[in-house]
């Protein structure tokens, strides 16, 4: 028999996580029930009438190419975004790791940008990359090339990817360093002694050893991208030309606030927790696991 | 197979300066020891000639050649690190090929080469496994295959094992001196040690705060300590040190008004000096009553089996000594119990500079 220790009934404990509990209740549960309420009914424009439909919104979703469009651009961008600021912020951190004097200030500087809210990320760049104004813009001008993500849906995509990991980027890189600073140093030693050079000793070496940091920002990229970009493409292109960078998120916004169909977004937001919930198990499950170093 | 030599190398730290100008000559096949207490500079003395730390001053040449400029890749050597330092994502046999693979060597000669190292260690029925599962001594062991397999021309060893159980190490002691006797390669050896560095070393540094206090051999050190910093830390327990005034002529050095002890060499010129006298506890013994001796108050006994330890104050001053005495011996507390030793056994050191007189 385990020995237990036993409290009386008491509130204080229901009280302690009542502001937590009460939180979560408002601000997620609710919405969340809300939506999936709001997912099986149709309702006119104008809030006049409303009908409950089961399923209807679901089935004509999966049966919606512009949906598939949306689906596709949305795994292409998430992918671009978390590969372009895992493999900046790695390149980073690998150089960050070797600095010694100044390291305090080197890192200071790299983690600023992800102080920057969504929104002015995306400022700043739509300000750099301005068709007519852009300082970039310019520049790419004077090689010949013309840029306008006003007109061009590749552009545009583009821009959006950058501006998105640029963002993303101070915080991989963080976790980087702070994965290869637990790497004992006499491994790299002991690696020196064997013949390899720096570049080998990256790949064969130290990361291998962070894989597990790179798992868990891999995963962390995608709901990034997933969630967390919206005012970013709000501000750079509200989801154009024509749908270029209309991802999920920009969708849901756009067809219920919009469009108006209140039902076919509420569906949509739905599908999107579900991607959501899929994505916390798997950080959970596999993140925890460690790599010992002995 | 190259020998080493250290030609006045400095290292420092800003202005901060850890070794102050080492000169060594150690032999092809060699086997040689670093030693000394915590922070005295050994490690980065070690660390120097493998090309891990910079060398602010002076020279380093392996094999004729000179190193300071040279990778730790380029520099022939194989290390053995305190913790290990196996590569925890790969298997035994891959870190031990490692080295190998990176210099170009055919999959078959790997093979072959990893298979004869892993049995002259026995380490061959876990060449499978990740270093994750095993023993503290099976690392131990592995880490040696890693260094051996590369047949280097210097063997680095850095304490390598420290993080051993006591009889794990006296083991793994005699094993790495089997081994290095057999390869006959170069071998640098740093530990704080002393149990470890008279065993294993054909010669010994002594280094404290990055100063060299003593070169020899283990006996010449034992038996000639050149300061009183080498003869306190070699040796166990430690040699007594008591202050003393040199006596008429420099013949005898007394302790006090009921003490002293006759000397063998010509101290003549150090008449009425302030002297430390060393004495070690294993040549302190019991005297004949009828002969002259001193005599000391017990105070505390030890028994080891193999030999006793008697603590105990010596003369009306109440110094403290300690004697190591063959075999079961009972004492009981406040027992007096002549002592003498004979006087060859008896080291005088300056109580200022501490150096033999």
């Amino acid at each position: 028999m385990l020995k237990r220790v036993h409290f009386g009934p008491s509130a204080l404990p229901y009280l302690l996580v009542a502001p937590q509990i009460i939180i979560t209740l408002i601000f997620f549960i609710w919405p969340a029930s809300q939506a999936l309420y709001q997912s099986l009914l149709i309702q006119d424009a104008f809030g006049l009438s409303t009908e409950f439909v089961w399923f209807e919104n679901f089935k004509e979703l999966f049966t919606d190419e512009h949906y598939f469009g949306a689906f596709k651009r949305t795994i292409i961008f998430s992918f671009s975004v978390a590969a372009l600021s895992m493999g900046f912020a790695l390149t980073l951190a690998a150089m960050a790791d070797r600095v010694i004097k100044g390291a305090t200030t080197y890192r200071t500087l790299l983690i600023w940008p992800y102080a920057v809210a969504p929104v002015l990320a995306g400022a700043l760049w739509v300000f750099m990359l301005d068709p007519t104004l852009g300082i970039f813009t310019y520049m790419l001008g004077s090689f010949g090339y013309e840029w306008n993500h006003k007109l061009n849906g590749n552009e545009a995509m583009l821009l959006v990817i950058f501006a998105s990991a640029w963002k993303q980027v101070a915080y991989n890189f963080l976790f980087f360093l702070a994965g290869m600073q637990a790497i004992p140093k006499s491994l790299i030693e002991a690696a020196a002694i064997d013949g390899a050079g720096p570049v080998r000793r990256f790949i064969t070496i130290v990361f291998p050893l962070i894989s597990p940091t790179t798992f868990f920002l891999l995963v962390l990229n995608v709901v990034y991208a997933f969630f967390e970009t919206f005012g970013i493409v709000h501000t750079v292109t509200q989801g154009g030309p024509a749908k270029a960078t209309e991802i999920l998120v920009y969708k849901v916004f756009n067809d219920g606030f919009i469009g108006l169909d209140l039902g076919g977004s509420a569906a949509q937001s739905v599908i999107l927790m579900l991607i959501v919930i899929v994505l916390t198990v798997v950080q959970f499950r596999y993140v925890e696991r460690k790599v010992e170093y002995t | 197979m190259a020998d080493i030599e250290l030609s006045n190398v400095k290292k420092s730290y800003g202005a901060t300066d850890v070794i102050h100008g080492i000169d060594w000559h150690i032999a092809d096949g060699e086997f040689v020891v670093i030693v000394g207490p915590s922070g005295c500079g050994k490690s980065t003395l070690l660390r120097m000639i493998a090309g891990l730390e910079r060398i602010t001053q002076g020279d380093i040449a392996i094999g004729g050649q000179v190193v300071n400029k040279l990778e730790p890749a380029d520099r022939d050597i194989a290390m053995v690190f305190q913790n290990y330092a196996l590569y925890p994502h790969m298997t035994v046999y891959k870190n031990m090929a490692y080295s190998l693979k990176i210099r170009g060597v055919g999959k078959q000669e790997i093979d072959r080469r990893v298979k004869q190292v892993a049995e002259i260690l026995e380490i061959g029925d876990y060449l499978r496994r990740a270093p994750r599962q095993l023993s503290g001594g099976q690392r131990q062991r592995v880490a040696m295959g890693r260094a051996i397999v590369r047949e280097p021309s210097v063997f680095l060893f850095d304490e390598p094992l420290s993080n051993l159980d006591a009889k794990l190490r006296v083991q793994m002691r005699l094993e790495i001196k089997r081994l290095q006797e057999r390869l006959g390669i170069t071998s640098v050896y740093v530990t704080h040690d002393q149990v470890e560095a008279m065993t294993l070393g054909h010669r010994l540094m002594v280094l404290n705060n990055g100063h060299v206090e003593q070169l020899g051999t283990p006996i010449d050190l034992y038996e000639n300590p050149a300061t009183q910093f080498v003869a306190g830390f070699i040796g166990s327990p430690s040699m007594n040190f008591l202050d003393a005034t040199m006596g008429e002529r420099g013949q005898s050095v007394n302790f006090a008004a009921d003490a002293s002890l006759g000397l063998s060499g010509d101290y003549s010129d150090h008449e009425g000096k302030t002297v430390t006298v060393g004495l070690r506890p294993e040549h302190l013994e019991i005297a004949d009553p009828s002969q002259p001796h001193t005599s000391l108050n017990v105070q505390v006994v030890e028994h080891l089996g193999a030999d006793t330890l008697v603590h105990g104050a010596f003369s009306q001053d109440a110094l403290e000594l300690t004697v190591r005495l063959k075999g079961v011996q009972s004492f009981s507390r406040n027992e007096v119990i002549p002592l003498s030793i004979s006087p060859q056994n008896v080291h005088l050191f300056d109580k200022t500079t501490g150096q033999r007189l």
